[in-house]
């Protein structure tokens, strides 16, 4: 079935598609922290019992869920750079690349998942836990912070993660404004060598055993931190 | 914000920008629903083929799942467009490259619904699976046969369950037909971009194209609950509220 393909493109660029798989995995990381901590926020703001404060914080995840994806990095790709010459005054400013705006995209469009998944796992924390940290005294920051919060991402560990694997797979997506990720730079190579079969399979394989793996690492987790029922 | 040019004559011909909005939109909808036609139908066989203890049943579509979970959907695109035609045989390869007609669009709902389908498969799955396991044990002690459980039990009781996050994949399939745009397909985020380098109306036609999506997810959630209204069981899930 595959005579006449040509598989050592593959060890050729080896180290170009390395570059490439670097770059997604730094996007993957960053955006995924910075997710988790704006999606906490946003997760408090959610559930804030003040209107002014939840009704925008609603609006911003709904907002974010419907829009697609690539919609999103597009809006990011031409958002930011006149964002940044508002904010420096500079009618010159440079950009700041496409590394940086896909990073700000994946942060602020990531944080609206996670948000989703914090508020649940907050939510899974019983009220009597609440209760009990007010009655000791605690102030509702406290009370956050020191019993509601740790529970909850103790519950919310294999969920994160999960959500961290769509992150990893769906970066692929910055192809579209030219960014060299893992995908970006098979891409490229299958186009100058006209090698498309041979590079869009190996990309494929990749990231099948990259997810395979994470995934049944996160299935472990899950059994060892579920509480006996 | 002035969306006055959307009236103008496109630059390159083929009537206005809002022409190309509504070409834009129709595409959209196109692939999404005829990849749902796909997924729905295929993730139901492998959603029920994982919940059966029959090993030649369960394990293909479990392979299936993990396959087809575990690839970015941009790859998977890929793959249905440029790497299928070379790796059929020939005489079938020629005619997807030559003959078959708008290859990208057939390509991208192929691609779409078989990736969707995995996802729905898994949901079919847990939605069986969360009915009590008393209730097939009760059916099989009134004599009922496996495959009669199933047509009578757990296929109703189970849709019905799943309807919510069924909701939430028939809503990531329009979000995800954007990604149709990278082998071709000329919807609606593609046409935004388009008209955004046509007319430097960023802003204006990028607004104008969120906006058209939360309408797509607003309509879809409320057609579904209209269905979940319709079909729910007296006294069971989704008469709490």
């Amino acid at each position: 079935m595959f005579t006449g393909f040509d598989f050592d493109v593959i060890q050729r660029t080896l180290p170009y598609l390395w570059q490439g798989m670097l770059t997604t995995l730094w996007l993957t990381l960053l955006a995924m922290v910075g997710g988790i901590v704006l999606g906490t926020l946003l997760a408090l703001m959610r559930l804030s019992s003040i209107k002014a404060i939840s009704v925008p914080a609603g609006i911003y995840v709904n907002l974010l869920r419907a829009t697609p994806l690539i919609l999103v990095i597009f809006w990011f790709y031409f958002l930011v750079p006149i964002a940044i010459k508002h904010i420096s005054g500079d009618s010159y400013a440079q950009g700041i690349g496409p590394f940086h705006s896909a990073l700000i995209a994946f942060t602020l469009f990531e944080a609206a998942y996670y948000c989703e998944i914090i508020r649940a796992g907050i939510q899974s924390v019983p009220a009597g836990q609440v209760h009990a940290g007010y009655a000791l005294g605690l102030t509702y920051p406290q009370a956050t912070r020191l019993v509601v919060l740790p529970q909850a991402f103790r519950n919310m560990v294999p969920i994160l993660l999960t959500q961290g694997i769509i992150l990893f797979q769906d970066t692929s997506l910055v192809y579209v404004v030219g960014l060299t990720d893992f995908m970006g730079a098979a891409s490229k190579v299958a186009q100058r060598d006209g090698r498309l079969v041979e590079m869009y399979l190996f990309a494929a394989v990749i990231y099948f055993i990259l997810c395979f793996l994470a995934s049944y690492v996160v299935k472990r987790l899950q059994l060892r931190i579920t509480p006996p029922r | 914000m002035d969306f006055g040019f959307l009236t103008q004559p496109a630059f390159s011909g083929g009537g206005t920008y809002l022409d190309w909005v509504y070409s834009g939109i129709k595409w959209t909808l196109l692939v999404s629903i005829c990849a749902w036609v796909i997924a729905f139908t295929l993730g139901s066989i492998l959603g029920v083929m994982r919940t059966t203890k029959v090993w030649w049943l369960n394990l293909p579509a479990t392979a299936y799942v993990e396959l087809f979970r575990n690839i970015p959907l941009l790859v998977q695109m890929f793959i249905w467009y440029f790497v299928v035609p070379e790796i059929v045989p020939k005489a079938l390869g020629t005619w997807m490259k030559q003959g078959m007609p708008m290859p990208e669009f057939w390509s991208a709902v192929l691609a779409l619904g078989f990736y969707t389908a995995s996802r729905v498969a898994e949901q079919v799955r847990s939605g069986i699976q969360s009915i009590p396991r008393g209730q097939t044990h009760a059916a099989l002690a009134t004599g009922l046969t496996m495959p009669q459980v199933y047509r009578h039990l757990l296929l109703p009781m189970g849709y019905r369950i799943v309807i919510p996050p069924l909701t939430s994949e028939f809503l990531t399939i329009f979000k995800n037909s954007s990604v149709a745009l990278t082998i071709g397909v000329l919807e609606l985020t593609a046409q935004a971009r388009t008209i955004s380098e046509y007319t430097f109306r960023t802003f204006e036609i990028f607004t104008l194209a969120t906006v058209v999506y939360v309408l797509i997810t607003m309509a879809v959630v409320v057609m579904m609950q209209l269905l979940e209204r319709r079909v729910r069981v007296p006294g069971y899930i989704g008469t709490g509220k």
